[in-house]
């Protein structure tokens, strides 16, 4: 017994090291979000002048499709954006964006400069749609089943990995249900 | 030429290091004198070498060497020269020399002063600080050497960060650094006692005075990061429960405990593996905060380098540093001879409880910190731990600590009377008591804040009697007692200082928590607003420039009653090259509190957001703070710490209260 | 270097906070002391380890905002944060919520002070069985007392 004592502080400190170890894998900034498996927020937003449709929660249903929070003052998300577009374009995953707290002028602008690959856009001009889904920055995309219910968060800008490994896997998952 | 010197330095400094921590510890081993006679000159050579090469790093900031890609990352021609200074240390490469530097200034320290201490246990003590130096240096010049060129040279550098040029934060590292890297000593001590097999109380009379000085400068450095908060971040807050804040506090914890811890060992030749325990937690929880602010697994507004290649390696040292001599301690503790014995209630019992109570802090303070980090590793989701916590928890701790603390240097050694002591402590209950009833009265206070204002007064006057018992104040005619007073031992001195401050911060901490007032306006020239009975009139805003910043100065009259006090000019500054604003608050001081002035943005109709703060007593932190730096270095002058020498018996009068040190 | 440098400098750039601003102060003092205390127990998602309260960000501002709405309407306290955390999860909550993936955080320190004390208590009790206290050495045999005796006598004393 009293060896144990003698023990017990080394065998604290190996659990210790072992989770500083596997910490470098995380971020601790990343968030999971709360909204997982639960339906989309209610929620309605105008289109961008010029556009007919803009976002709501009726457009999200019936298909897998994938929900894109860009704004054209963030970096990432035009680094993002080729990724987004091939989605669109060409995986055949219908992406839908809302434009998070941004000048309608400077969204159409983004867009004309860099293309628009989106089903339809909501502008989110004070952000508070943005806030019943959890959003905390931008870039941030979702993933969203038949029924309306969000299935997957990414956080930050798309990467080929995140895509090739966890996207497309689950939406093709998702079809087949 | 001079950064390749510098780098050269560094190098030789590595060679000397390694041999240090090998010879000596192979001559300890075997009984070869000369091999251990290397220990002196290496540890010196050391601190010469390391000197060297801080020298040249600091040269090539203050003459603006932008070759260098440290000046480029962290200076700027422009920057005051007392930032380039200290700007070698404001960052992550030059902060980790410095580390270096206070290594070899200890280890030097205990070649030069630690003559009369056995060959094998200073050959083995300071084998270990060559160890840890080797590991420090070569993570130095293999993932951060601050000597790396840039090829070409820019014109001008990144400049420092604007928060960092300050006074308060210059100076805060190497104090902190002083503080976290003086425990090492206390751990090398241990770890060569453990391969000794041997802790005996004059083991504990020469680890006493480093680990006094470890902590006086981890106080110090600690306090000053903290006034820093207070004053520079616009809010009034001075403690946040941040990780990198609870990475430096835990070293402290520990270190406390391992003070007192340590006074036992000395006296009564008990508590050794606790002492030898707590002596390997303190440096150890000082490597792991180091690789919590140098890692990015947690995050914090004090991040210094969030890369995960120089964490691992740093995971590496505290693996080894650690991992290893825990392994020791497991084997070789169990061994150590059990010392004297002494009933529950007494002062060794006390500091038992001390020691508890202390560790479990210690404890808290860490689980609260690394929690979300272990639930995240787990996967078992992401949770904040944050200031509440702490406050439900750490708060309701040090209620038990400080009513022991008064109450234990009235205990004899081996047998107390504790029904004595408390008797003896009347007049601390008295006060304590009309403390109370006066905060009940004067304000009604939320029940904490009155336990606080009990726990500060207890503590005050607590060791007051205590002293007085000592000196057999009212008692003996007063030249007698001024006799006693003047012969006290100087590490008698330095407690009852220390224990005394610590409870004014107390109550300084709890009546700025609990009863400070703010107030946040718009406001234009001519406007006025009312805080706790002062009037602040907005005189207006000029513009003003600095060495590398542009001001927008405010002025306020502050008046109370109608008489003018003072004139408080808060500034918001903005520094063209890193494009950042700072606000230096006004602070209106006096001994009963502060009135703090923060200027914000203007809005387009002109009108200035103005936030006013009263903080009651507040000023009372730092006196506390300072009060416990200076009880430690009071402490630390003690004539037997220096010679090292047993004391000299003197015959103990008779129901005299037993001496503490 | 440089992204350490950017990372300081975003992190840093929340940091001269004027947090809550006059326009968001609610005319009741009352209800804007509980939004004060709620905007306290909310993490800054956008910050390093700081609450609403005391972030001048974007999304801090937003929150601080939506808390003095959620109050106007009537809601309580624990509605207000429960709103919040329905969108962002536990880990917005400053005062970590007691559950089962919890419990260690909350129950570690009081597990902590009670095992130390347990081991103190038995540490106690054996330096104290060690020998006995009122004295750790056996009485005199009369033998012993004898010679003390003759020393003492010796000495004059």
């Amino acid at each position: 017994m009293r060896r144990l004592m003698y023990i017990l502080p080394l065998l604290v400190f190996l659990g210790v090291g072992v989770a500083f170890l596997r910490g470098f894998d995380r971020d601790p900034r990343e968030i999971p979000s709360a909204l997982i498996d639960k339906p989309v927020p209610e929620f309605a937003l105008p289109p961008l002048p010029g556009h007919k449709q803009g976002l709501s929660s009726a457009d999200l249903k019936g298909d897998v499709q994938l929900v894109n929070v860009f704004a054209s003052w963030c970096i990432p998300c035009k680094a993002e954006h080729p990724i987004v577009s091939r989605l669109a374009e060409r995986e055949g995953l219908p992406v839908r964006a809302i434009n998070y707290k941004d000048k309608a002028e400077n969204a159409l602008d983004w867009l004309a400069r860099n293309g628009d690959p989106y089903a339809s856009i909501g502008v989110d001009a004070d952000g508070r749609a943005s806030i019943d889904w959890g959003v905390y920055g931008v870039p941030e995309s979702f993933l969203i089943d038949r029924q309306g219910r969000i299935r997957y968060k990414h956080v930050g800008p798309l990467t080929p990995e995140a895509v090739e490994q966890t996207i497309l896997p689950l939406v093709k998952e998702l079809r087949k249900g | 030429m001079i950064p390749e010197l510098g780098h050269y330095a560094l190098v030789l400094t590595l060679f000397i290091a390694l041999v240090q921590s090998t010879l000596p510890m192979a001559g300890a081993a075997t009984g070869n004198a000369a091999w251990m006679g290397v220990a002196r000159p290496a540890a010196l050579a050391q601190m010469v070498m390391i000197g060297v090469a801080y020298a040249a790093l600091t040269w090539a900031h203050v003459v603006s060497d932008f070759s260098v890609l440290n000046v480029v990352n962290n200076s700027h021609s422009l920057k005051p020269m007392l930032y380039k200074v200290s700007g070698v240390w404001g960052n992550h490469e030059g902060s980790m020399v410095l580390w270096v530097v206070m290594l070899a200034l200890f280890g030097a320290a205990v070649a030069v002063f630690g003559r009369n201490l056995p060959p094998t246990l200073r050959a083995r003590t300071l084998a270990v600080q060559g160890i840890i130096s080797v590991g420090f240096l070569l993570f130095i010049l293999i993932t951060s050497n601050p000597f790396t060129r840039v090829v070409p040279a820019p014109l001008d550098g990144h400049d420092l960060n604007p928060l960092l040029q300050d006074p308060g934060l210059a100076f805060h590292p190497p104090f902190l650094y002083a503080g976290y890297v003086g425990f090492s000593i206390a751990f090398s001590f241990a770890v060569a006692a453990l391969i000794e097999g041997r802790v005996d109380p004059a083991w504990a009379r020469w680890v006493r005075p480093w680990t006094l000085a470890a902590w006086s400068a981890l106080t110090a450095g600690i306090a000053l990061g903290s006034w820093w908060a207070y004053y520079e971040l616009g809010w009034g807050g001075w403690w946040y429960w941040d990780p990198v804040e609870n990475a430096s506090f835990m070293p402290w914890l520990a270190g406390t405990a391992l003070l007192h811890s340590a006074i036992v060992v000395e006296k009564r030749d008990a508590l050794k593996t606790w002492t030898i325990l707590l002596a390997i937690i303190t440096f150890s929880l000082s490597l792991m905060g180091t690789f919590l602010v140098r890692s990015g697994i947690l995050t914090s507004v004090h991040a210094f380098a969030v890369d995960p290649a120089r964490g691992v390696f740093i995971l590496v040292l505290l693996a080894i540093a650690t991992g290893g001599s825990l392994l020791l301690y497991s084997l070789r503790a169990p061994t150590l001879k059990a010392g004297g014995v002494f009933a529950p209630v007494s002062r060794e019992g006390s500091l038992v409880l001390n020691n508890l109570l202390l560790s479990t802090a210690t404890a808290t303070v860490f689980i609260g910190t690394l929690y979300p980090l272990f639930l995240d590793v787990l996967e078992l989701g992401k949770v904040s731990v944050g200031a509440p916590f702490f406050n439900s928890t750490f708060v309701p701790l040090m209620i038990p600590m400080v009513a022991a603390m008064a109450v234990g240097p009235f205990l004899s050694w081996k047998r107390g009377d504790l029904a004595g002591a408390m008797g003896r402590l009347w007049v601390a209950l008295v006060v304590t008591a009309l403390a109370v009833l006066y905060a009940l009265w004067a304000v009604g206070g939320p029940v904490m804040a009155l336990i606080g204002v009990a726990m500060g007064a207890w503590a005050f006057v607590g060791s007051l009697v205590e002293f007085a018992e000592r000196i057999r104040l009212f008692r003996a005619p007063a030249a007698e007692s001024w006799n006693r007073a003047v012969n006290l031992p100087r590490s008698a001195w330095g407690m009852t200082i220390a224990h005394a401050f610590l409870g004014i911060g107390i109550m300084g901490m709890t009546a700025t928590s609990s009863w400070n007032s703010e107030l946040i306006k718009g406001m234009k020239p001519g406007d006025t607003a009312e805080i706790a009975g002062y009037t602040l009139t907005f005189d207006g805003v000029r513009q003003a420039a600095g060495e590398n910043y542009r001001a927008d100065v405010g002025s306020f009259t502050l008046r109370r009653d109608g008489a003018v006090i003072a004139t408080l000019q808060p500034e918001r500054r903005s520094y063209p090259v890193s494009r950042q604003t700072t606000s230096e608050t006004a602070i209106h001081t006096t001994w009963k509190s502060d009135v703090y002035v923060a200027l914000g943005d203007p809005d387009p109709q002109g009108l200035w957001v103005v936030r006013m703060y009263h903080h009651p007593l507040l000023p009372w932190i730092w006196i506390g703070g300072l009060g416990l730096v200076f009880g430690g270095v009071v402490s630390l002058s003690d004539r037997r710490f220096r010679i090292g020498a047993p004391e000299r018996r003197r015959a103990a009068p008779r129901g005299a209260v037993q001496p503490a040190e | 270097m440089r992204a350490i440098l950017l990372a300081l400098l975003l992190s840093v750039s929340t940091l001269p906070a004027f947090a809550v601003q006059p326009d968001e102060v609610l005319p009741d003092p009352k209800m804007e002391e509980r939004a004060r205390e709620i905007s306290k127990d909310l993490r800054c998602l956008v910050c390093q380890n700081q609450s609403i309260d005391d972030s001048n960000a974007d999304l801090a501002r937003d929150l601080r905002v939506i808390v003095r709405e959620r109050l106007k309407k009537g809601e309580s306290n624990e509605q207000v944060l429960q709103y919040v955390t329905d969108r962002y999860g536990d880990y917005v909550l400053l005062r970590p919520p007691f559950k089962a993936t919890t419990l260690l955080l909350w129950i570690g320190p009081f597990a902590v002070l009670l095992i130390g004390a347990l081991g103190s208590a038995v540490y106690l009790r054996n330096r104290r069985a060690a020998g006995g206290v009122a004295g750790d050495t056996a009485p005199l045999t009369d033998d012993e007392r004898r010679r003390l005796e003759a020393l003492l006598r010796k000495d004059g004393t």
